[in-house]
C-alpha cells in the first residue's frame, strides 16, 4: 500500500471523513447522554490533518491529565476509536455508572488511582460509546467492523495523542484524526472522540461513500 | 537568556551551552538526550519509529531511532561536539495502552527503546541513565548546564538521572 498524502485529499472528500465523524459521534453522544442521563451537546466534527509535532498540543495543552480509552478496530476497515475524557466528565461517569456515589470529582484532582471496579466501569462506558459510534457508521457504509475491549490510559494528553499517530507514522508522514469534540450543558468542552482509520481504511469509506476520485 | 527548545514527535534539535530541551507528554516515543561533557553541546530525539529499514523514502530523519541518531550527532558535530565526549541518556517507550492483542504497535515503546539502545552501542556511545519503559507518561526537561535529564510524571515525583 502506497502512502497517502492528507494534504492531497479534496475538500469534497474531507467532507466526507467529516460526515463520518459527525454520524458516528453523533450517535455516541447520544449513547452518551443516556448513560450519564445529561444534555450532551456535540461539536461541528473536525478533519485535523497535522504534522507529528503537531499532535500532542491538538487539545492545547500537551500535559493536561486525561482518561484516554483507546479501541480498536476490526472487520471491513479497521483503525482505532480514541476517546479522551476530562477528569470531570469522569467524575459524572462514575457517580452514574457505579453504584458507589462516593466518587466526588475533587477526589479525582490530584488523585490518580481508581479502583478496579471503577476502571471497569470507564472500560465499559468505553465499550458502548464505541460500539454506538461504530454502529452508525456501519449503517451508513454498510460495512461491518467490530471493536475489541477498551484499553485504558490515564496520562497526560500528549502522551496519549501519540500513539496512534506512531501507527499512522509507519506510512505516512502526517496525521488524520477525525474528531468530534462534546460539551454537557453550557460548560467548557468535556471530551473528544477521535476516528484514525487505518491506511487501508481510508481507500474503503471512500470509495463506499462515493469519493474515491482524487 | 537561557535558550529553551521545545521538541515534538518526530523532531530533533542540538544546541549550544546554555539551552535546556524539553518534551512533553512523552508516550511510546522515546527520547533520546545526547551530552558532549566537554563542549556541553546537548540534543534531543523525540523518536516514533524503530527502524527507518522499511520506509521506502526517508523524509523525515527524527522519525526513526537509526536515523534520527545520526541526525542528532551531526547536528551537534556542527556545534563543536566531538563523538568520544558525548554520553545518552533515554527516556520514554512506554507502553500507554494495553489491548487484548500483543501486536507490534502495542509493543512500540518498547521496540524503540532497544533500537535506539542498538544504535547507540553500535556507534560506540555510552547509555549512562535512563527511565523507560512503564505504562505512563513523561515530560523531559534537558539540561546543558551539567547533562541532567528531568523527568515529571503524573502524580508522582519528578526524577532527575
Amino acid at each position: 500500500m502506497d502512502k497517502i498524502d492528507f494534504n492531497k485529499l479534496s475538500s469534497f472528500q474531507l467532507d466526507v471523513l467529516k460526515e463520518v465523524g459527525n454520524i458516528g459521534a453523533g450517535n455516541a453522544a447520544t449513547a452518551l447522554s443516556k448513560l450519564l442521563k445529561k444534555k450532551i451537546t456535540m461539536c461541528v466534527p473536525n478533519v485535523r490533518i497535522m504534522e507529528f509535532k503537531e499532535v500532542s498540543y491538538m487539545l492545547e495543552n500537551a500535559e493536561k491529565p486525561v482518561i484516554g480509552l483507546l479501541i480498536q478496530i476490526v472487520g471491513d476497515f479497521s483503525g482505532y476509536i480514541l476517546i479522551i475524557l476530562e477528569y470531570e466528565t469522569v467524575g459524572l461517569f462514575l457517580s452514574n455508572l457505579s453504584e458507589s456515589t462516593s466518587v466526588k470529582f475533587e477526589s479525582l484532582g490530584e488523585e490518580f488511582e481508581f479502583t478496579e471496579l471503577e476502571l471497569s466501569a470507564l472500560k465499559e462506558a468505553g465499550n458502548i460509546l464505541a460500539a454506538s459510534y461504530l454502529t452508525a457508521l456501519s449503517d451508513l457504509t454498510g460495512l461491518r467492523a467490530c471493536t475489541t475491549v477498551p484499553g485504558i490510559a490515564i496520562d497526560m494528553a500528549g502522551s496519549i495523542l501519540s500513539f496512534p499517530a506512531i501507527e499512522m507514522g509507519k506510512f505516512c508522514n502526517n496525521v488524520l484524526y477525525i474528531e468530534t469534540g462534546f460539551y454537557e450543558g453550557t460548560n467548557r468542552i468535556k471530551g473528544d472522540f477521535i476516528l484514525i482509520p487505518a491506511l487501508e481504511a481510508f481507500e474503503v469509506l471512500l470509495k463506499v461513500l462515493g469519493a474515491s476520485e482524487l | 537568556m537561557i535558550m529553551t527548545v521545545n521538541i515534538g514527535m518526530a523532531e530533533l534539535k542540538a544546541l549550544n551551552h546554555p539551552g535546556i530541551l524539553v518534551t512533553l507528554g512523552l508516550g511510546s516515543c522515546v527520547g533520546v538526550a545526547l551530552y558532549d561533557w566537554k563542549t556541553k553541546v546537548i540534543g534531543l530525539a523525540h523518536i516514533m519509529l524503530p527502524s527507518s529499514a522499511n520506509a521506502k523514502k526517508i523524509d523525515n530523519e527524527a522519525k526513526f531511532a537509526d536515523t534520527a541518531i545520526i541526525k542528532l550527532l551531526n547536528d551537534m558535530y556542527i556545534l563543536g561536539a566531538r563523538k568520544e565526549n558525548i554520553v545518552a541518556k533515554l527516556a520514554g517507550g512506554a507502553q500507554m495502552f494495553t489491548l487484548n492483542n500483543n501486536s507490534d504497535i502495542i509493543r512500540i515503546g518498547e521496540r524503540n527503546v532497544m533500537a535506539a539502545r542498538e544504535k547507540l552501542a553500535e556507534l560506540g556511545i555510552d547509555v549512562v541513565a535512563e527511565d523507560t519503559g512503564g505504562n505512563f507518561g513523561r515530560t523531559i526537561e534537558f539540561f546543558s548546564s551539567d547533562g541532567s535529564l528531568k523527568i515529571k510524571r503524573l502524580g508522582r515525583d519528578t526524577k532527575i538521572i
